[in-house]
């Protein structure tokens, strides 16, 4: 019992050390390099692509295409528009292929 | 900050955090099922959403404990797991110029995925307050809490959420971000190259290794990519500030 709570509480440690420690060794540094700076402009695109990825390759044709769909209306519409109609496309899809 | 701007953060922070609520309800809710069902008691599931508030590695942790893994294997599994934060941070700091010491110290802990997608939205379209994050931040928060435990009280109940479509919404939520970000330099080979090697690492070396390694391969590209004389950073952190 103990121990799963001081082991719950290490995991809340080690979590809390990645979500603050990128900002800390950062701002050690004083003026940093530009390509240091483009690729933070970066990381938004960079990660969320790469946690998405497998998700289009990993469902059915319904889901690859739902991700296409709100895509697609994301460059027009706003985000909330885009996750409704990529969730209007996956529920419809799989609907029709089951 | 005068009432009516801080109403209206507070009222942008919790209107943009809703989409996720109904992602996010879902994941939780069954975490607090499955911990129940591994052995945890409530208390300990509670503490573990409370204190860790990171669903992924929270699922991993329970596993882990489940197969009584060493208990240093399964701190270093979350630590992995949770790495991809370190960039978040990284990334996000520079945008918190209007935050204190202690508000900053206090938002790291409440960064996951979608607070830190929404964030730099937010601070790229009209900078980014600590009313915002924090209203956006309590949204999540409380609602992950509320339906982790009732997860855990009533997981049984729990039927299949295939078939309204909601155990998608969270990739299509990041795919909308990801878009809205198409105008920052080196938009589409970094969206490429961080896709390819995501998916090469997710069938070769496996999860959750495919978003740090596919997400720095982007970042590389983004750097190798970049000249000194295009100033369009300077001018977004300017409009940040």
């Amino acid at each position: 019992m103990h121990n799963t709570v001081a082991l719950i509480l290490a995991c809340a440690c080690v979590t809390y050390l990645t979500r603050i420690g990128g900002h800390v060794i950062l701002s050690r540094f004083g003026e940093i390099h530009h390509r240091a700076k483009a690729a933070l402009s970066a990381v938004p695109t960079a990660i969320l692509t790469a946690l998405v990825a497998p998700s289009i390759f990993t469902n059915g044709s319904a889901e690859a295409l739902a991700i296409l769909v709100a895509g697609l209306v994301a460059l027009r519409a706003s985000l909330m528009m885009s996750v409704a109609a990529g969730l209007a496309t996956v529920v419809v899809l799989r609907a029709l292929l089951a | 900050m005068s009432e009516i701007s801080r109403f209206a953060e507070i009222s942008d922070g919790v209107k943009d955090a809703a989409p996720v609520l109904v992602a996010v309800a879902p994941f939780s809710a069954v975490f607090g099922a499955v911990a129940i069902e591994q052995g945890l008691s409530f208390q300990e599931m509670l503490l573990a959403c409370l204190t860790i508030y990171a669903v992924a590695s929270q699922y991993v942790m329970v596993e882990l404990l489940g197969q009584g893994v060493p208990a240093w294997s399964v701190v270093l599994s979350v630590f992995a797991i949770n790495f991809r934060h370190v960039l978040y941070s990284a990334a996000i700091g520079r945008s918190m110029g209007n935050f204190s010491g202690p508000q900053k110290a206090l938002a790291f802990f409440f960064l996951v995925d979608p607070q830190y997608a929404a964030s730099e939205a937010r601070a790229a379209r009209s900078g980014l307050r600590p009313t915002y994050y924090f209203a956006y931040a309590a949204t999540v928060y409380v609602t992950w809490i509320v339906t982790s435990s009732l997860g855990a009280l009533f997981g049984s109940l729990i039927e299949n959420v295939e078939r309204y479509g909601v155990d998608f919404i969270l990739p299509l939520y990041f795919t909308g971000l990801v878009v809205g970000f198409h105008k920052r330099p080196s938009f589409l080979p970094v969206l490429v190259v961080s896709g390819v090697v995501s998916l090469a690492v997710y069938f070769t070396i496996g999860t959750p290794w495919h978003i740090t390694l596919g997400g720095l391969a982007g970042l590389v590209v983004a750097a190798v990519l970049s000249r000194p004389e295009s100033d369009e950073l300077g001018q977004l952190e300017q409009k940040n500030a």
